[in-house]
């Protein structure tokens, strides 16, 4: 297959996938025969194109140029990949995951739920290889539009209200900042394609140009940088899937994804320096990760503690990109990879947990590592991965981040992350300690054991993952370094 | 030969079958399908026009062979080809699914009736649309108005007896303005030929007399259109008229009074006078702006759904008097792709709705609650139409707003960006609220169990449907009429 | 001048008290009169401008070069119809509404409406 041929496939097959699932509704295991051969063939359709990209290809495709200079087009470039690796690699393992639980739980409307899974996979595809700002937006917005049904899946009161939240805030940011941001753009630069060392060079300067950088930064409403974070924790009433793969994985990191994009390839690192008060930005960001952080500290519920984590790691990216050095850009985009894989194993290990015993409280995890050894250990790894411990993958990218930040000479920065990072410790070691070696308490007598076998097979593998790319980075890094910052 | 008079075609062929149509009043379904065939012919022939204009320029055709500026003159350019080709449009597609729903609706003795007004309006917006001649324009309005009035007050509940008497008054107070204007034209040109008049009244330009004219003829034509605050009788006659009615005036009845509302400021007034003398945008922008922004909080309260979509008709007539009050080629082009794609939008929306009515019944919100589930094709049109209203990349929406926003932007009035994203917001949190009744509530226990629509109602709407895809994908088409259409007419004029 | 211009008077009177009926009056009825007396302040606008001093009836003889001018006449003929038109559709609207509210008074109207609207 050409490479370009490859990227139609990998923006066509959860698409089709998703065909097949509706077709497919009426008998369960059929279904989720469709779910996981579509996810493993777009797996493998992307580690293939992963290694094209490496070797220096660049695919694009252009579907339809609806106005002059105004089309859905899309364009690999490394940072895409990376994303769309993310993406592809753990849609089979939540998939398999997926099934453990939904049935494990026996959640209503299977079917509808895997659909939309699969158009939000689309999404987070068109998100990744997204050639401009148009497309980009458009696909933003359908993982948006996709992930809703997922957040309200339950459809009760507090589903429909955490939903409205979630659509409220990412909609009315997208279209109240992204797209004004998106048509000023095209407006002084007469073109919205993303190019190498950005578009914006002697067409936007001054404050003008900070504005800008903060519309695209608080429109991209899915960085969840604060104020516009809230939507996150109102997303943790969905099934923990949802909250795994799109909440830990696609939705936010197609926030992140899109800030560094639009940094490097829209506003370009080097002129966007030079704008006043760009700094501001970063001490938002800053801001974000400490706060968000305290916030994480003071909750039980252990999804909302993850949330508030998540909020507080991706603008570890967001602070990465606004240090504007190449090296922490390197860092942000490791950290992308990092957390994605780290989260995603702390959210399989929240769902692994509710669904052999029903406990959501951290002060409800006394002593459960004794029933559930490989879910707690997993956990281990990802909350390590967060505090940025070897031997896990959050210290790589920490690593970067920091020298990004000291060569940047931003001690505040600096600061930021060593505060951070024992605020990250705080808010996980507990957790650990109390499962591994506090007693349970003697009134929970009820005997659970593991969660089901597909459940505690996706926590090891991502667990597995996560160390693997402490300890065998280079490809990860071959990748990133191609990022033309 | 034929080919040679189409324009007259255009509207002599539904006036003719009115009267046909009403003598089939005992077999309304031959009334219909004599109805539906005249729309799809005037479809054809709107095409027709459409590929003579596109090669050869503008059409004059003389009326009776009196040579224009003496006898009545039909002028076909590219600004009404564009209107004409959707009037003619969504007459064919709304009358063609219309049967059931009229069918359940109208009482049978009166089914010939609505065919027949419905023609009539048909012939009269056609009319309107294709004329050349002033008095002309005003003897179509008003047969259009006198059938719309009819159509409305044919609706189910005793409300539409009220809001047609409304609308009539109203609409009589804004024709007769219109003939005062054109009166005061003549008096001051001895001409009704538009072109004519154009030529003349360049002459003119102090003339107190004039200045009165111009002004009766834009208070009269913004009753028409239903310009803020002017539009009272609109939601009104569009929530209690009969469904199908509520779908063909919404997509076309407004569209052709902002058509005329142009015609009479850049072709007969001239630009120079209506925008470096009179200044009529700084008239349209607030009015613009209040009426985007105020009915489309007001739609936000609306219970009845099909008054939800009435207001928010108002507001888009708002965003194409911001596009013709930018005063420059972009928003005119953004203005009158805003009438194409309204039309669509709208038409798709108020097709969805009548699928809905046809089996529930009242369009309240609280009566479609989890109607998704049995109705999913219709709420999927609905859902389109509505996406298309917001303004998502991909439908027919994002175009015109796309335009009127560079338009705004070329300017640098930037309020007028914001005014523009505010409330395609609103219009996402008003099209949500009809999303979420419909999908994510569950339906009520006591609530019967309604099948999906009819086959030929559910085709029309998605028909419009993916018309407002495919006008959103590939506007290339309509893009280069409109813009051709806003150069020509601003002439060289430059603000 | 001012007597030169009676007709234009005359024309703004009967409009205003048309225009004023039609917005004052609460019976439909005298609704339509109203509509009907500002539609013919227009129409005598019209015959009045066609008038010319000294000119004879629109038909060629021998003898004259000065007519009226005919044109407006044949208008007003067409907008004539048209307020026939409109004013019968109005009444017949009109009865309709009695038949459906038992009034043809605006403020009961009114009052009935609101009433279903709340019951709703």
């Amino acid at each position: 297959m050409t490479t370009e041929a490859l990227l139609v496939t990998a923006l066509l097959l959860p698409l089709a996938g998703g065909l097949c699932i509706i077709l497919t509704g009426r008998q369960p295991n059929l279904r989720e025969a469709c779910t996981l051969v579509t996810s493993g063939l777009l797996c493998l359709a992307v580690i293939t194109m992963l290694f094209r990209v490496l070797d220096g290809a660049r695919p694009e495709y252009i579907l339809v140029e609806m106005l002059p200079g105004l089309a859905i087009h899309f364009e690999v470039e490394p940072l895409g990949m990376l994303f769309a690796t993310i993406a592809a690699v753990l849609w089979p393992i939540n998939s398999v995951y997926s099934i453990g639980y939904m049935r494990g739980n026996k959640e209503k409307n299977q079917t509808r739920f895997y659909f939309f899974f699969a158009v939000a996979i689309f999404g987070a595809m068109g998100v990744a290889f997204a050639g401009n700002l148009v497309t980009l937006f458009l696909c933003y917005e359908v993982l948006t539009l996709s992930t809703f049904p997922l957040v309200a899946h339950k459809g009760n009161d507090a589903a429909r209200d955490g939903g409205r939240v979630y659509l409220g805030i990412l909609l009315a940011t997208s279209i109240g900042l992204l797209l004004p941001a998106i048509v000023w753009t095209w407006n002084v630069a007469g073109t919205v394609t993303f190019t190498a060392g950005g578009i914006l060079a002697d067409r936007l300067a001054g404050p003008a140009l900070t504005v800008l950088a903060l519309m695209y930064l608080l429109g991209i409403g899915k960085a969840a940088v604060m104020p516009v974070h809230r939507w996150l924790p109102a997303a943790m009433v969905a099934p923990t899937p949802v909250s795994a793969l799109l909440h830990a994985v696609a939705v936010v990191k197609a926030g992140v994804f899109s800030v560094v994009k639009v940094t490097v390839y829209i506003l370009g690192i080097d002129h966007v320096a030079g704008a006043p008060g760009i700094h501001w930005l970063l001490w938002l960001a800053g801001f974000t990760v400490i706060v968000a952080s305290l916030v994480a500290l003071r909750q039980d519920n252990l999804k909302k503690r993850l949330a508030y984590s998540t909020v507080s790691q991706l603008s570890y990216v967001v602070l990465g990109t606004m240090l504007l050095a190449p090296i922490s850009i390197v860092g942000a985009a490791l950290h992308i990879l990092a957390h994605a894989f780290g989260k995603i194993t702390l959210f399989f290990a929240a769902g692994s947990i509710y669904t052999s015993s029903k406990k959501t409280e951290v002060s409800q995890l006394d002593g459960i590592a004794r029933r559930m050894p490989w879910t707690m250990t997993a956990f281990a790894i990802g909350a390590l991965s967060m505090i940025g411990v070897p031997p896990a993958a959050g210290f790589v990218s920490k690593w970067y981040l920091l020298t990004g930040a000291i060569e940047a000479e931003q001690l505040v920065a600096v600061g930021v992350i060593v505060v951070s990072t024992l605020l990250n410790a705080a808010y996980f070691v507990p957790i650990i300690y109390v499962a591994f070696f506090r007693r349970e308490s003697s009134e929970s007598m009820l005997t659970y054991g593991e969660a089901p076998w597909p459940v505690v097979a996706a926590v090891c593998a991502t667990a597995a993952i996560t160390v693997s790319l402490f300890l065998f980075p280079g490809l990860a890094l071959e990748l990133v370094h191609r990022i033309p910052t | 030969m034929t080919i040679g008079h189409l324009p007259a075609l255009q509207v002599v062929i539904p006036l003719l079958a009115a009267p046909v149509c009403f003598l089939l009043g005992r077999w309304p379904r031959l009334a219909w399908l004599l109805a539906s065939a005249v729309a799809w012919t005037t479809l054809v022939i709107a095409i027709g026009l459409w590929l003579q204009v596109r090669e050869g320029g503008t059409i004059s055709y003389a009326f009776g062979g009196w040579a224009p500026p003496w006898g009545i003159e039909y002028a076909v350019d590219r600004l009404n080809v564009l209107v004409l080709l959707i009037v003619s449009g969504i007459a064919a597609v709304i009358f063609s699914g219309s049967w059931e729903s009229v069918r359940q609706e109208i009482p049978e003795s009166r089914q010939a009736l609505l065919f027949t007004n419905l023609l009539l309006c048909l012939a009269g917006l056609l009319g309107i649309t294709i004329t050349g001649d002033a008095f002309n324009l005003f003897v179509l309005l008003e047969i259009s108005s006198l059938s719309t009035y009819a159509l409305i007050s044919l609706g189910r509940d005793r409300r539409a007896l009220t809001a047609s008497f409304q609308y009539l008054i109203m609409g009589t107070i804004g024709a007769t303005f219109i003939l005062i204007g054109v009166g005061i034209l003549y008096m001051l040109t001895g001409t009704l030929n538009m072109a004519d008049l154009a030529h003349r009244l360049g002459g003119l330009q102090g003339s107190r007399a004039m200045h009165t004219a111009y002004g009766f003829l834009v208070i009269g034509i913004g009753l028409k259109l239903a310009m803020f605050p002017l539009h009272l009788w609109l939601p009104n006659a569009y929530a209690y008229a009969p469904s199908v009615v509520s779908a063909f005036i919404a997509a076309t009845a407004t569209k052709v009074a902002v058509y005329v509302m142009v015609r009479y400021l850049y072709t007969v007034f001239g630009p120079e006078f209506a925008f470096s003398a009179m200044y009529v945008q700084w008239l349209f922008i607030p009015v613009g702006i209040i009426a985007v922004l105020f009915t489309s909080i007001v739609a936000l309260f609306q219970h009845d759904i099909k008054r939800m979509l009435a207001y928010s008709s108002v507001a888009q007539i708002g965003y194409m008097l911001v596009g013709i009050g930018l005063v420059n080629v972009t928003g005119l082009t953004g203005a009158l792709l805003h009438v194409f794609n309204h039309a669509l939008m709208k038409g798709a929306l108020f097709l969805a709705l009548a699928a809905i009515c046809f089996r529930i019944g009242n369009p309240r919100i609280e009566n479609i609650r989890g109607i998704a589930r049995q109705m999913p094709w219709t709420m999927a049109a609905f859902v389109g139409g509505g996406l298309s209203l917001i303004g998502v990349p991909l439908t027919a929406g994002f175009i015109s707003k796309w335009y009127l926003i560079l338009a705004a932007v070329e300017r640098g009035w930037w309020p007028v960006v914001a005014v523009v994203v505010i409330a395609s917001l609103i219009a996402v949190i008003y099209v949500w609220r009809v999303v979420e009744a419909a999908y994510l509530h569950p339906r009520p226990e006591d609530a019967e169990t309604v099948a999906e629509a009819p086959p030929a109602l559910l085709a029309v709407t998605w028909a419009l449907v993916l018309a407002n895809v495919w006008f959103g994908v590939n506007p290339g088409l309509v893009t280069s009429l409109a813009s051709g259409a806003a150069e020509a007419l601003f002439g060289g004029y430059l603000p | 001048m001012g007597f030169s211009l009676f007709n234009y008077w005359v024309v703004i009177l009967l409009m205003m008290a048309g225009f004023y009926t039609v917005i004052a009056s609460g019976n439909l009825v005298k609704k339509i009169v109203g509509l009907n007396i500002f539609q013919t302040s227009v129409f005598i606008m019209y015959i009045s401008i066609g008038k010319v001093f000294g000119g004879s009836v629109p038909i060629l003889a021998a003898n004259t070069d000065l007519y009226s001018n005919p044109l407006p006449h044949v208008l007003i003929l067409t907008a004539i119809v048209v307020g026939v038109a409109t004013t019968s559709l109005a009444l017949s609207l009109a009865i309709r509404i009695r038949e459906a509210y038992g009034t043809v008074e605006e403020n009961d109207i009114l009052e009935i409406s609101r009433r279903e609207d709340d019951e709703e």
